[in-house]
């Protein structure tokens, strides 16, 4: 399933987005990102616990600053580009 | 935690309330299975026999998540002759996966809310728009109540109960008249240009001033607040079928705008007074359904 | 050379009159309905207390919000221009300015010679602004500029949600609810902000001097918990509400003179 990690509020929509059936759990995006702002977490898919990548909990709601220097709106960022699966994207619309 | 007047009774809370559905009698040989969904607000526990709805309940939260869920599970059982021994699986969902004790396993919210869409509505139903007291979600599923793609927005309280809340509080109209209400302005006007509740009150105010009328008001806020909306179930695709479920599914105002904006209609309400098929209930009614699942998979092995 | 700089905000109107290069005179008032009048009031006192007149002035230059309602503009200046320009005239070793205003805040990375070069926004949002703490002082029944020093009677705060205000709010009355003092609720509003504040600039990278200007400067609650939460002590110059109308004021001034030559 696809989850949208972060927020869209009155200056624009701002998500990563992990696909947890693309994603292979592997944790390159989670070292690669220089704000520590990914992880691994449990998600039940299809009555299966499967180890997906995750945006940590304190960083959702304020993934507007904490993605910023990375240039999300480039879609090119470590996290992106680290990802041999190609489960996670950015989604950057600054109204 | 709702910040408002405890001695206003906030119209999206539902009554406590427990039912089991008349015609269906249990025996040790059936799968009996139960869900326990412990909200914010609400914490509602769900029993199911052969992944039929059988017997609900309704109860608020307390301070402890385990003793809500406990209080949720016994009202559900409540007159059932059922003893939480009888269950075969029970599943324990909601806020932040707290923690309900009895529970064989904790699932998230969202797996369990699709599931539960699934078996109110059917399997046609694809979207599902949830607007909670803190928080929307938008949840795209398929034909199986299966989570395909996502999305909780729970940093902005624009659209939100507590958004409208505000709202209603500065316009002085009773929360659940804010939607029939906006809807009598002969001319949809233009929507509030701020999403942001703390500005959008400032705007509020310039437009009384400038001589509109509150329901007038009230409905450019409210218009807004259906782009919002719809803007967030695009961000997950639209599909039919479109259901609105949570506190706002209640109004009128939003949900007709959002039909609107999207050109679909909203599958309407169940009659869930009828046949039991209660929204509200769609959490432990999913929590309840991959309980059965699960028992059955773990079964075979 | 004498030149002026107006500051037009979304709630007060602020004007500097600049004589070679020092401050003469200074004046602000509310904007209200009609922005464009308070303005021309507020220039006209700050004239008055720099014992000029409108004709003496070389060049006008307007910033804020509102820019566009100035009266007697020969040109403008964007906010995050004019706070580097005053930012670095006030302190010449500010390298980071934070502007908190009322419904809006930035931040820029400056040079030593005070050109921006990189900067972020807060806008359309209202936590992480000045409404932010007005909305909390309301739901506290505390007089808003009493919020910072009844907040510094506090040692600790439970904290608050930051990333909204109207679920500040809520979580502001859960905290009188559960009869939290109020002076650790006041705390509580400023380490929100200061949390949102110093996520915003985050990635700026925090390079001091740390210069903290607008309105919500004055606030020593605010100040308090921005310090505590960057570990180290923001610069605040003297008269932090000015700094948008100074730096246009300092903007009209070059301009004044490339035009002389």
């Amino acid at each position: 399933m696809i989850t949208h990690y972060g927020y869209c509020d009155g200056s624009g929509e701002y998500y990563v987005v992990v696909d947890s059936d693309r994603c292979s759990g592997c944790g390159e995006c989670v070292k690669i990102c220089p704000e520590k702002a990914l992880e691994l977490v449990t998600e039940f898919i299809d009555l299966e616990d499967k180890t997906v990548a995750a945006v940590t909990e304190d960083k959702r709601k304020k993934i507007k600053y904490t993605c910023a220097a990375c240039k999300p709106e480039t879609n090119q960022t470590p996290c992106v580009l680290s990802c041999k699966t190609k489960a996670i994207t950015c989604i950057w619309n600054p109204k | 935690m709702s910040g408002s007047d405890p001695s206003k009774e906030e119209f999206w809370r539902w009554q406590e309330y427990h039912r089991i559905v008349p015609d269906i009698k249990w025996s040790s040989k059936d799968v009996i299975t139960a869900g326990v969904d412990v909200g914010s607000v609400g914490s509602k526990a769900a029993v199911m026999v052969n992944g039929k709805a059988y017997s609900w309940g309704i109860t608020r939260t307390g301070a402890n998540s385990p003793e809500s869920a406990n209080k949720a599970l016994d009202y559900a059982l409540k007159d059932t002759g059922l003893k939480v021994s009888d269950l075969k699986f029970i599943v324990g969902t909601g806020y932040g996966r707290v923690n309900v004790p009895m529970a064989n396993k904790a699932i998230t919210e969202i797996a369990c809310h699709a599931k539960g869409a699934n078996y109110i509505w059917g399997p046609s139903v694809r979207t599902v728009l949830d607007v909670g007291g803190q928080d929307i979600k938008a949840i795209k599923i398929d034909e199986t109540g299966r989570v395909v793609s996502f999305l909780m927005n729970d940093k902005c309280a624009a659209g939100t109960g507590r958004g409208m809340e505000v709202f209603a509080d500065l316009l002085q109209i009773p929360i659940e008249d804010i939607g029939e209400i906006s809807l009598t302005v002969e001319k949809e006007p233009e929507p509030v240009s701020c999403t942001c509740v703390a500005f959008a009150k400032t705007e509020a105010m310039g437009l009384l001033r400038k001589g509109w009328s509150k329901e007038k008001v009230l409905a450019a806020y409210t218009r807004a607040m259906a782009v919002r909306m719809a803007n967030l179930i695009n961000r997950v695709g639209l599909e039919r079928e479109l259901v609105v479920t949570g506190g706002q599914s209640k109004n009128r105002g939003i949900v007709s705008r959002i039909e609107t904006i999207l050109g679909v209609k909203c599958l309407p309400m169940p009659n869930w007074r009828e046949d039991g098929l209660d929204p509200m209930v769609a959490g432990a009614l999913g929590a309840a359904l991959i309980g059965k699942a699960l028992y059955e998979k773990a079964q075979k092995t | 050379m004498i030149t002026c700089g107006m500051d037009l905000g979304t709630q007060r109107v602020k004007a500097v009159i600049l004589k070679d290069g020092k401050v003469v005179g200074r004046a602000q008032g509310f904007s209200g309905f009609d922005p464009t009048k308070a303005a021309e009031k507020a220039v006209s006192d700050a004239l008055k207390e720099a014992n000029l007149t409108l004709s003496d002035v070389k060049h006008f230059s307007a910033t804020g919000s509102a820019v566009d309602m100035a009266p007697y503009a020969n040109s403008t200046v964007s906010m995050m221009g004019a706070d580097a320009k005053a930012g670095v005239f006030l302190v010449p070793a500010a390298r980071t300015i934070i502007d908190v205003g009322a419904e809006e805040a930035r931040a820029l990375k400056c040079d030593e010679k005070g050109i921006m070069v990189d900067f972020v926004v807060n806008e359309r949002c209202a936590a992480g602004a000045g409404a932010f703490i007005e909305a909390m002082s309301r739901a506290l029944e505390v007089k808003l500029e009493e919020m910072g020093p009844l907040s510094l009677k506090a040692e600790r705060a439970s904290p608050i949600n930051a990333s909204c205000v109207i679920f500040g709010e809520s979580d502001v009355v859960s905290l009188i609810h559960r009869q939290e003092s109020k002076p650790e609720i006041a705390r509580a509003v400023f380490d929100a902000m200061a949390d949102r504040v110093s996520s915003m600039i985050h990635r700026l990278g925090v390079n001091p001097e740390v210069v903290l200007v607008g309105g919500v400067a004055k606030d020593v609650g605010f100040v308090a918990s921005l310090n505590r939460k960057l570990g180290l002590s923001v610069v605040i110059p003297e008269y932090p509400d000015y700094v948008g109308a100074l730096g246009a004021a300092l903007t009209a001034a070059s301009r004044a003179a490339k035009e002389a030559q």
